[in-house]
């Protein structure tokens, strides 16, 4: 949408210029004044406090909280649970928006209200699930434990209920681009001779490319942080099942207020790489709509003199479920 | 390659059960453009995807080059297919989307090189070929749509609305480019479309479809010339309708076309009941749109060149006498 938008902007700019100035300075100032200073309340000062209260001490004992065995620990949890339950995603999500997108099946309304489910529901209700289906005395915990298989309280646990919890990030992403843009491409393919897999492949993939990365990078930021869900499965074992933000949670209990925010500056620098990168996926998806568009208004006053303002509107659409 | 349609019947099952084609048969005849025209919701474009394979026929058959290809899957029938939409790969360049096809079919290198630019030298796009969809204007995203079609040299080249996301002017352009661009390559050619101007400009054979079946199949004017049907007469050309009644009660309506009719200043002997009176008059290029109003006080469209009625000095309001120069009745569907 970004790129329609712009071009109407940049068609239209005087038009647009005088409808901002009908609201009159003060009202003006007063908006950007309010949204400023619930940012500062409510984001940057927290966000300072956690990383002056990391290194009120210095950046030794931040180094030391860090560097401590459990806290490694919970580091390395972290990431392999975003290491699994992401790309897990990634399938899942490219799978059900494919099916949902490109298929007419009995229940697909439905299907498409599951695929949001886990966002509905409570991230607690959601740990609970997977303790009634696999714990101890959930529905499978005997034949569970007969085998000797761990997932309550151990690392399966964790990974099932995180990938549970971010499931509709990629899938959401993935399908508003496949719906957005239709199956001619697929189809297009299918009669030039190419196979399923050539498709998906050379066809669906590049094309969804931006929704899913999108979709990854949200999923991966939710999948470090996600608590709820994570700390009902736990067991908050030390070394062994504790995360990252449970980790948070223990240290601050235990008045290790150094650790706590330690650990927490780390989590948070995380959330702000993860926002930096899809800032600059953005900015790119952006650039490369304008880059577009510029370009097609070349090719429209060279050969054909034709209807190209609606070849640039087309072209700004592979971006803009984005917008 | 002749393509060939027998009793073909696609229903799709949303909704009322309502056939999309409901027992179709034609030739499109080889080396010739054939439109598939109609109006919307007449099957048309069911049909054609259904002979490029996109979709499975309920019943009936398909054949290309005397072959039965109804079971063939669209990746082996070797049709050449241009969507509405062109669906041109917008992460590839022209080059990549012409070649895809051929490097599909494993073609070597230098194979594809020379294909391509052939290509882009029979659509008129030469150095256009590191450009994205997205950077051409829609005139040439549908060249290149039709050279991405045309690369693996299909038997058939299946063409869907080819023209109906352009404006006036380069549709136009367009138009004769494809009739130019036909007599080069002699590809056996469908055309859908809606348009009967551009069915009777571009192809050499029609097939006229109303609701999922044939109306009338045929030459171009032979269609114009004698409709079969009420609908292809109105169908076609646009044309003033009169209903009456026949002696033994059955209904006749009267077709006459708007270029069929003269008009002429009125003489002294001019009986009243050829009279008629100008109600209003549209200049469109070199054409004249008149409605004239009759002694029965029936409107009739009429359409004459702007200098024929510049030498009759008819204006707005004047009486004039009509005369029809040629009409098609029918009674109760069936012409006489």
């Amino acid at each position: 949408m970004s790129g329609v938008v712009g071009q109407r902007a940049r068609r239209f700019p005087v038009k647009r210029r005088s409808q901002v100035a009908v609201e009159g300075p003060w009202l003006r100032a007063l908006l950007i004044g309010v949204a400023a200073a619930f940012l500062g309340v409510a984001l940057l000062l927290p966000l300072s406090v956690v990383f002056a209260s990391a290194f009120s001490k210095g950046i030794g004992p931040f180094w030391a909280a860090l560097t401590e065995p459990e806290t490694w620990s919970a580091i390395q949890l972290t990431l392999l649970t975003a290491g699994i339950s992401v790309p897990l995603n990634a399938v899942f999500g490219i799978a059900a928006a494919w099916l949902v997108s490109r298929y007419d099946f009995w229940g697909k309304s439905a299907l498409i209200t599951l695929i949001d489910l886990p966002f509905s529901v409570s991230p607690v209700i959601a740990g609970l699930i997977f303790v009634l289906l696999f714990g101890a005395q959930g529905l499978w915990g005997p034949w569970l434990s007969e085998h000797d298989i761990k997932i309550i309280f151990a690392v399966p646990g964790i990974v099932i209920a995180t990938t549970f919890v971010t499931f509709p990030l990629v899938a959401r992403e993935v399908l508003a681009v496949m719906q957005a843009q239709g199956s001619d491409e697929e189809e297009a393919a299918l009669t030039l001779g190419a196979s399923g897999w050539q498709i998906v492949t050379r066809i669906t993939l590049p094309k969804v490319r931006w929704g899913l990365i999108y979709g990854v990078i949200l999923s991966n930021a939710r999948a470090m942080g996600e608590f709820g869900a994570v700390s009902v499965v736990s067991g908050h074992i030390r070394g062994q099942t504790n995360t990252m933000p449970l980790h948070v949670e223990i240290l601050y209990n235990e008045y290790n207020f150094v650790g706590a925010f330690a650990v927490a500056a780390l989590l948070a620098s995380l959330s702000l790489v993860t926002l930096l990168v899809k800032k600059s996926v953005e900015l790119n998806a952006e650039l490369n709509a304008r880059r577009m568009a510029k370009a097609s208004s070349v090719a429209r006053s060279s050969l054909v003199p034709s209807s190209s303002l609606a070849g640039a509107a087309l072209s700004a659409r592979p971006n803009e479920s984005r917008a | 390659m002749t393509v060939e349609a027998r009793n073909l019947v696609k229903t799709f099952s949303s909704g009322a059960d309502v056939a999309a084609v409901g027992g179709v048969s034609f030739v499109a005849p080889e080396g010739k453009v054939t439109s598939l025209l109609g109006p919307s919701g007449s099957g048309k474009s069911t049909l054609l995807r259904l002979i490029a394979g996109l979709e499975e026929p309920d019943s009936g058959s398909i054949s290309i080059a005397g072959a039965d290809v109804t079971q063939v899957p669209v990746k082996r029938r070797e049709v050449g297919f241009v969507f509405q939409s062109y669906a041109l790969f917008r992460h590839m360049t022209v080059r990549d989307n012409i070649a895809f096809g051929m490097q599909i079919r494993k073609a070597s290198k230098s194979r594809i090189e020379s294909r391509v630019h052939e290509l882009l030298n029979l659509i008129q796009l030469e150095g256009y070929q590191e450009r994205f969809p997205g950077q051409l204007s829609g005139g040439q995203r549908q060249r290149v749509a039709l050279a991405r079609a045309l690369a693996t040299e299909p038997k058939v080249l299946l063409l869907d609305e080819p023209f109906g996301a352009l404006d006036a002017q380069v549709r136009l352009e367009l138009r004769e480019w494809l009739i130019d661009f036909h007599e080069k390559t002699r590809v056996t050619t469908l055309l859908v479309t809606h348009d009967q101007e551009e069915a009777l400009e571009l192809s050499q054979h029609v097939v006229l479809l109303n609701q999922g079946l044939v109306a009338q199949a045929g030459a171009p004017h032979e269609l114009y010339d004698h409709p079969a049907s009420p609908f292809v007469a109105s169908f076609l050309g646009g044309a003033n309708v009169t209903h009456s009644r026949a002696q033994d009660g059955r209904d006749v309506r009267t077709f006459v076309r708007p270029h069929d009719v003269r008009l002429a200043k009125p003489r002294a002997d001019s009986s009243e009941l050829e009279l008629g009176t100008v109600e209003r008059l549209a200049r469109i290029g070199g054409n004249v749109k008149l409605t004239v109003t009759l002694p029965n006080g029936e409107p009739m469209s009429v359409q004459v060149t702007k200098l024929e009625l510049d030498k009759l000095g008819i204006t707005l309001g004047d009486r004039v006498a009509v005369d029809v120069t040629s009409s098609k009745v029918f009674v109760d569907d069936y012409a006489i």
